[in-house]
């Protein structure tokens, strides 16, 4: 008995380390490129133009130049955020609304056409038209060319998350919707006044999930919006990264050649600034994301 | 006959309300996904701006024979297939493996940052990740810094081909495997403590347990996985592909998926009827991998289908 335990210890002491390890490497490995673009965004252009990017700053090498040139002419940056932000809610709440609507009709065990609607939704996520007719139909019937709606509206409806809902609210019990119904309740007020409530935790992960893919967002920008005054961030940010159109632009807001900016920095920077408020929200939000994935993982 | 139409008029009364409450769902699939299928006949007919998509005249399967001489579908196909391929493969080792050894582990503190760092990468947008990838790897990157300081010659990982799919199946794994370990380690704590009770009490060790007990629990969620991402084998991810590649001639070569050069075709080719024509194929490829996907799982393993 004693000598099984103390070779019971030694396996588990062998897959420890390696197990400790190979985490460790990995974790650092997912960590550490953030604190070099952090670490890089604060270096003085002339460091990064004759030495390059290099794990730590030296004193005299740190310089905050690219974050004052990104807010000398605050236009760009506040008008990507604003148009990102406006997205971001408007489209969020819109599709948590039509999502769990639609998801509480299809969860509806005494709705009649509940299996012919679902096939109607799912069948989509099997075949598409591709590109082409969707980019021709936006652009030449819908008009989307430069409207704000263009970046609401691609985003605000995902079969997916339909699943996820259904599925979700078939857990609630039936019972419910009955009682509501013998009280004299309509179906509208059943959804908004029992079945949400009951249905916070798919709610918030619904929420986290479509918010940071709006946030995210740069590919409809990138189809619908050929004015600079109309990118997000990611798309602003993206033009910065090929220091095409952006740096243009902050180039004649701030009156300098693009020449002068500290444009390897700044992109650096702009990537701080968009990617900033994720990471500082990431640590309380972490443990929902987690709970909204096996949500849907499990029942899905 | 009077009946039945009674009982229908009836049934959408009393349904009323429920109906009227699927239609903004209805406009949207209706708007953004059977609308644009359709617009496949785009594919069939040679498409010109003033006389829109009904009026332009037909051309039968003119679009495709100029797609598949004139092109390098056959090229972009096999790219697009072996990329996911090593996506699926790789991706499966490194989130099935992390998330057994983190099952294992036991310090709770240690678990609770690596896993927060782990699944961090998920939360940014290929634009970042491309800034990221040009902060380390770029000309000016932490890597030639580091080499330089080493006395060794600068490397650049964009222009060498044949290391690049490793680069970007490198990526795929940073991005991604915190997301994947997270729903296999969901899956691990459904398993049941009292088959490793009585592992143990049978001597069995660390490595026996994840081998008998570990992973064949969580075979129904790898075939589930699997079945997803097989169904789109044929689907690049675009995003990746299209900041990460981006317009790199070299590079090009061998990372331009169907998704991207779709894309391309559609911005700097006005023969709109053969772009319509590569995505009507892809599409095509794609619906027919899914049902066949889920076709194979429901003769071995019905439980587990899709649909």
């Amino acid at each position: 008995m004693e000598t099984k335990k103390v070779k019971k210890g030694k396996d588990q002491i062998a897959f420890g380390i390696i197990g400790y390890l190979l985490v460790t490497i990995f974790a650092l490995a997912c960590i550490i490129p953030f604190y070099l673009i952090v670490v890089g965004s604060f270096t003085a252009e002339s460091t990064i133009v004759t030495k390059g990017y290099s794990f730590i700053i030296a004193a005299k090498d740190f310089s905050t130049a690219a974050y004052q040139m990104a807010f000398k002419s605050p236009q760009t940056i506040l008008g990507a955020y604003g148009i990102t932000i406006f997205v971001t809610v408007v489209g969020t709440v819109l599709s948590i609304f039509i999502t769990s609507m639609t998801g509480y009709v299809l969860a509806r065990n005494d709705f009649p056409w509940k299996n012919g609607f679902s096939f109607f939704f799912f069948f989509t996520t099997l075949f598409n038209g591709g590109l082409v007719p969707y980019y021709l139909l936006c652009t030449k019937y819908l008009g989307f060319t430069n409207r704000l709606y263009s970046l609401i509206l691609p985003g605000m409806f995902s079969v997916w998350n339909v699943i996820i809902a259904k599925s979700f609210m078939k857990g609630i019990p039936f019972e419910m919707v009955e009682a509501a119904k013998i009280d004299g309740a309509g179906d509208f007020y059943i959804y908004y006044k029992v079945i949400l409530p009951m249905a916070k935790p798919l709610i918030a992960t619904l929420t986290l999930f479509v918010a940071l893919a709006y946030w995210n967002d740069w590919y409809n920008c990138m189809l619908f919006m050929s004015t600079g005054d109309q990118w997000n961030l990611q798309y602003t940010l993206q033009n910065i990264l090929n220091s095409s159109e952006a740096l243009k632009r902050i180039a004649v807001l701030t009156g300098m050649q693009v020449g002068q900016l500290p444009s390897e920095g700044l992109k650096l920077a702009m990537t701080v600034i968009a990617t900033g408020p994720i990471v500082l929200l990431y640590p309380f939000l972490q443990k929902y994301f987690v709970k909204g994935l096996t949500l849907g993982a499990v029942k899905g | 006959m009077d009946k039945k139409r009674g009982s229908m008029q009836k049934k959408l009364a009393k349904n009323r309300t429920l109906l009227l409450m699927l239609v903004p769902a209805i406009i949207f699939v209706v708007m953004f996904s059977y609308l644009p299928m359709a617009g496949i006949v785009l594919a069939f007919k040679n498409y010109r701006y003033a006389d829109g998509i009904l009026g332009s005249p037909w051309t039968g399967l003119d679009n495709f024979k100029f797609l598949f001489v004139s092109s390098k579908v056959w090229s972009l196909t096999r790219n697009t297939l072996l990329y996911n391929i090593a996506f699926i493969i790789f991706g499966m080792i490194f989130e099935v493996g992390f998330a057994v050894v983190l099952s294992e582990l036991t310090n709770k503190i240690f678990k609770k940052f690596a896993q927060g760092f782990m699944f961090l990468p998920y939360f940014i947008s290929w634009v970042v990740v491309a800034t990221i990838m040009l902060n380390i790897f770029g000309d000016h990157g932490v890597l030639n810094s580091v080499l330089t300081s080493a006395g060794l010659p600068k490397y650049n990982v964009y222009s060498h081909t044949s290391t690049w799919p490793v680069v970007m199946v490198l990526v795929r794994l940073w991005k991604q495997t915190g997301y994947g370990t997270v729903i296999y380690l969901a899956a691990i704590a459904g398993i049941s403590q009292d088959l490793y009770e009585a592992a143990g009490m049978d001597g069995a060790n660390v490595w026996q347990k994840i081998r008998y007990i570990t992973l064949p629990s969580l075979k129904p969620t790898i075939m589930i996985m699997m079945l997803l991402a097989m169904g789109n084998m044929f689907r690049g991810d675009f995003g990746m592909f299209y900041q990460i590649v981006g317009s790199n001639q070299l590079l090009l070569k061998s990372s331009d998926i169907l998704d991207t050069y779709i894309y391309r075709l559609l911005l700097t080719t006005p023969d709109v009827g053969m772009t319509a024509a590569a995505g009507l194929y892809q599409s095509v490829l794609c619906f027919v991998t899914i049902v066949t996907a889920n076709w194979i799982v429901k003769k071995i393993a019905p439980d587990y289908t899709l649909f």
